[in-house]
């Protein structure tokens, strides 16, 4: 079953008195539970994809399904509520609130979604023990180092359950021995929680983990392989 | 945990929050204190036209207070003193009066004063003058020849205690009517002015000297709750309104300390105004500013899927914690300064002339209003938390895809 669809997308932006195409024609079937990268240059236009898989933007023609949920007709208010329920997010850099702790920054997606505060605070825990940060719970981003920060924010992004983890270049600020680390973690996430990860990426590294790879030069699929680690 | 993230975030640059905060301060302060220095002016100003013989309300013939001769006097009291017993709620006192010009004189000097005949009983619980005398003592019932006078007429006529003082007047029969009176006390009053106004006889000695037999120039009354004093003059008015007696509230006695009094009020408005103002906008520039610089975080919130509402909550709820730190340490200041003052009061004694002629006195006592503190918190956190929405609004804005690209 395809947990996202993506139909001729196209996807036009201003850049001063330039216009840019960054999407020109992209058709992608994304199935629940994959492990799916999509790999280009900067500027290839894979961050734009993800961008509007996740409802932050919007294509200018084509069609987006997300979780059965089809994002051209949805209004703003709807589309903030599919990211909350429906959709994580992990960022390049780490985009944790640096006043709050790392258990208080996995708490405040549940916080935002109306779960009760004894359960969101166990969640938290369970997360980040899981995640391997059970001694940092009080610990705010500032205190924490790259490769941990990237796991709160790991463990921000699917303690909410979603259905899809949205990974924008997420070893980007990381060491290869980190980032392999978190690629490790997250892959374990997507097993054992049967998550659907789709990474836009350039390391090559990580388009090691993944099992399906997308290509994308200039606004378009060049590749598409399903591969076996 | 908003809450919570709210007080964090105000922390996040203390030395730009302590430097809000010390506006806020400051603001309320100033509007607390000054407030109160202002009521404590125009509280003793009333309380100094009241004392000063005019009291909460009186009564006098209708054309007396537009000349206020011998002529024009309540001839038959007893009838007005009935309505008043009928009307007055418990507790109000009332005294009768005599109340003409004349000429005082001894050999050295003459001066035109105004010539008060009272009951000295009545007079004790109503004026000033029984508990102001720092010389001597007041009048009894039984001074035909006793005068009470003001340390500054004494000091004029460079008289004392004992000596005689000849006092001059019209008659109802229209003849010069002169007697010799001799000064039994001295009265300090808060304004000079007032020492050398008023002499004081016996109300028997006045009538007799005027050939006024029972006649009066006036009643004055004094009420326990000021407050009923529109009331009060309304049903007085209603009593007496088939007589030729008119019946007069203190605002309409004295229509200048009415004047300053809603020109206080009025300075009182425009300091609140201008204090807000300038605290508004110090606000306003900080919030945005803590906005600007935390533009990113706020496309994040909105990634996560936090609605535009909630964003505007984050952002007055950080305003809502400087707004009320700054109040709580502000109203301390301000509460603190006041009590402070009490048993000495501000001092202006240098600039005792012109409180004279405004009708101040030399010491101020500030007075705090619950209803000036009220207001002064109230405009400072509404207003406050209104110039606030502008930022809120503008953090709510932000598109999560241009802010997580902001720099």
């Amino acid at each position: 079953m395809n947990i996202v669809e993506c139909i001729d997308i196209k996807k036009t932006y201003e850049q001063g008195q330039v216009e840019v195409q960054a999407l020109r024609g992209i058709s992608l079937s994304i199935k629940k539970g994959d492990f799916f990268a999509l790999a280009g240059p900067s500027g290839s236009g894979k961050t734009t994809i993800l961008n509007i898989i996740g409802g932050l933007d919007s294509a200018d023609s084509g069609r987006v399904m997300v979780d059965g949920n089809v994002l051209d007709e949805m209004n703003r208010s709807q589309l903030a509520d599919l990211r909350l329920h429906n959709i994580g997010f992990v960022f390049q850099a780490y985009n944790l609130i640096p006043v709050l702790s790392a258990l208080e920054n996995v708490e405040y997606v549940m916080l935002l979604q109306g779960v009760p505060v004894a359960d969101r605070r166990q969640r938290a825990k369970t997360i980040l023990d899981d995640v391997g940060l059970e001694d940092k719970y009080d610990r705010r981003p500032a205190e924490l180092s790259g490769g941990q920060q990237q796991r709160v924010a790991v463990a921000r992004a699917i303690v909410s359950n979603p259905s899809i983890v949205l990974a924008d270049e997420p070893t980007a600020n990381l060491d290869s021995k980190t980032g392999q680390g978190l690629l490790e973690l997250m892959q374990e996430m997507n097993e054992k929680k049967k998550v659907t990860f789709i990474f836009s990426t350039h390391d090559h590294m990580v388009m090691d983990y993944a099992r399906r790879l997308v290509k994308i030069r200039d606004g378009r699929v060049v590749d598409d392989q399903i591969k076996a680690r | 945990m908003n809450f919570q993230l709210g007080w964090r975030n105000i922390w996040r640059n203390p030395r730009r929050t302590l430097v809000i905060m010390s506006a806020v301060i400051i603001g309320i302060w100033s509007m607390i204190f000054l407030g109160a220095l202002m009521r404590g002016i125009t509280d003793q100003m009333v309380r100094n036209g009241i004392a000063t013989l005019t009291g909460h309300i009186q009564v006098h013939h209708k054309d007396y207070r537009n000349d206020p001769v011998i002529e024009n006097s309540i001839t038959e009291p007893e009838a007005v003193e009935a309505t008043l017993n009928d009307i007055l709620p418990p507790g109000s006192r009332w005294t009768p009066r005599v109340r003409v010009n004349a000429i005082a004189s001894n050999a050295r000097h003459s001066s035109g004063v105004t010539l008060v005949g009272v009951e000295p009983r009545r007079e004790d619980k109503i004026s000033f003058v029984a508990q102001a005398i720092t010389q001597g003592r007041f009048l009894k019932p039984v001074d035909k020849n006793g005068i009470v006078v003001g340390k500054a007429l004494a000091d004029k006529f460079e008289t004392k205690l004992g000596r005689k003082l000849i006092l001059m007047s019209q008659d109802t029969k229209r003849e010069i009517a002169s007697r010799a009176f001799r000064i039994v006390g001295i009265f300090r009053a808060e304004m000079e002015a007032t020492e050398k106004q008023f002499v004081f006889i016996t109300m028997s000695a006045a009538q007799q000297m005027l050939e006024l037999k029972k006649g009066i120039s006036e009643i004055s009354i004094i009420l326990t709750d000021y407050q009923e004093v529109n009331q009060v003059t309304v049903a007085l008015r209603t009593a007496l309104s088939a007589t030729d007696y008119e019946v007069q509230s203190w605002q309409e006695l004295l229509p200048m300390v009415t004047a300053v009094l809603k020109m206080y009020d009025g300075f009182i408005f425009l300091w609140f105004l201008v204090v807000f103002v300038a605290m508004g906008f110090g606000l306003v520039n900080t919030t945005l500013m803590a906005v600007f610089e935390r533009i990113r975080e706020f496309g994040l919130l909105k990634a996560l899927g936090m609605k535009p509402w909630w964003i505007i909550k984050g952002v007055l709820i950080e305003s809502f914690f400087l707004l009320i730190l700054g109040m709580v340490i502000g109203n301390s200041l301000g509460f603190l300064s006041i009590f402070v003052l009490p048993s000495t009061g501000i001092d202006l004694s240098s600039l005792a002339e012109g409180m004279e002629f405004a009708g101040m006195s030399r010491v101020i006592f500030p007075i705090i209003k619950s209803k000036d503190v009220i207001t002064a918190n109230l405009v400072v956190f509404v207003l406050g938390l209104l110039v606030s929405v502008y930022p809120a609004v503008k953090a709510a804005r932000f598109t999560p895809v241009e802010a997580m690209a902001h720099t």
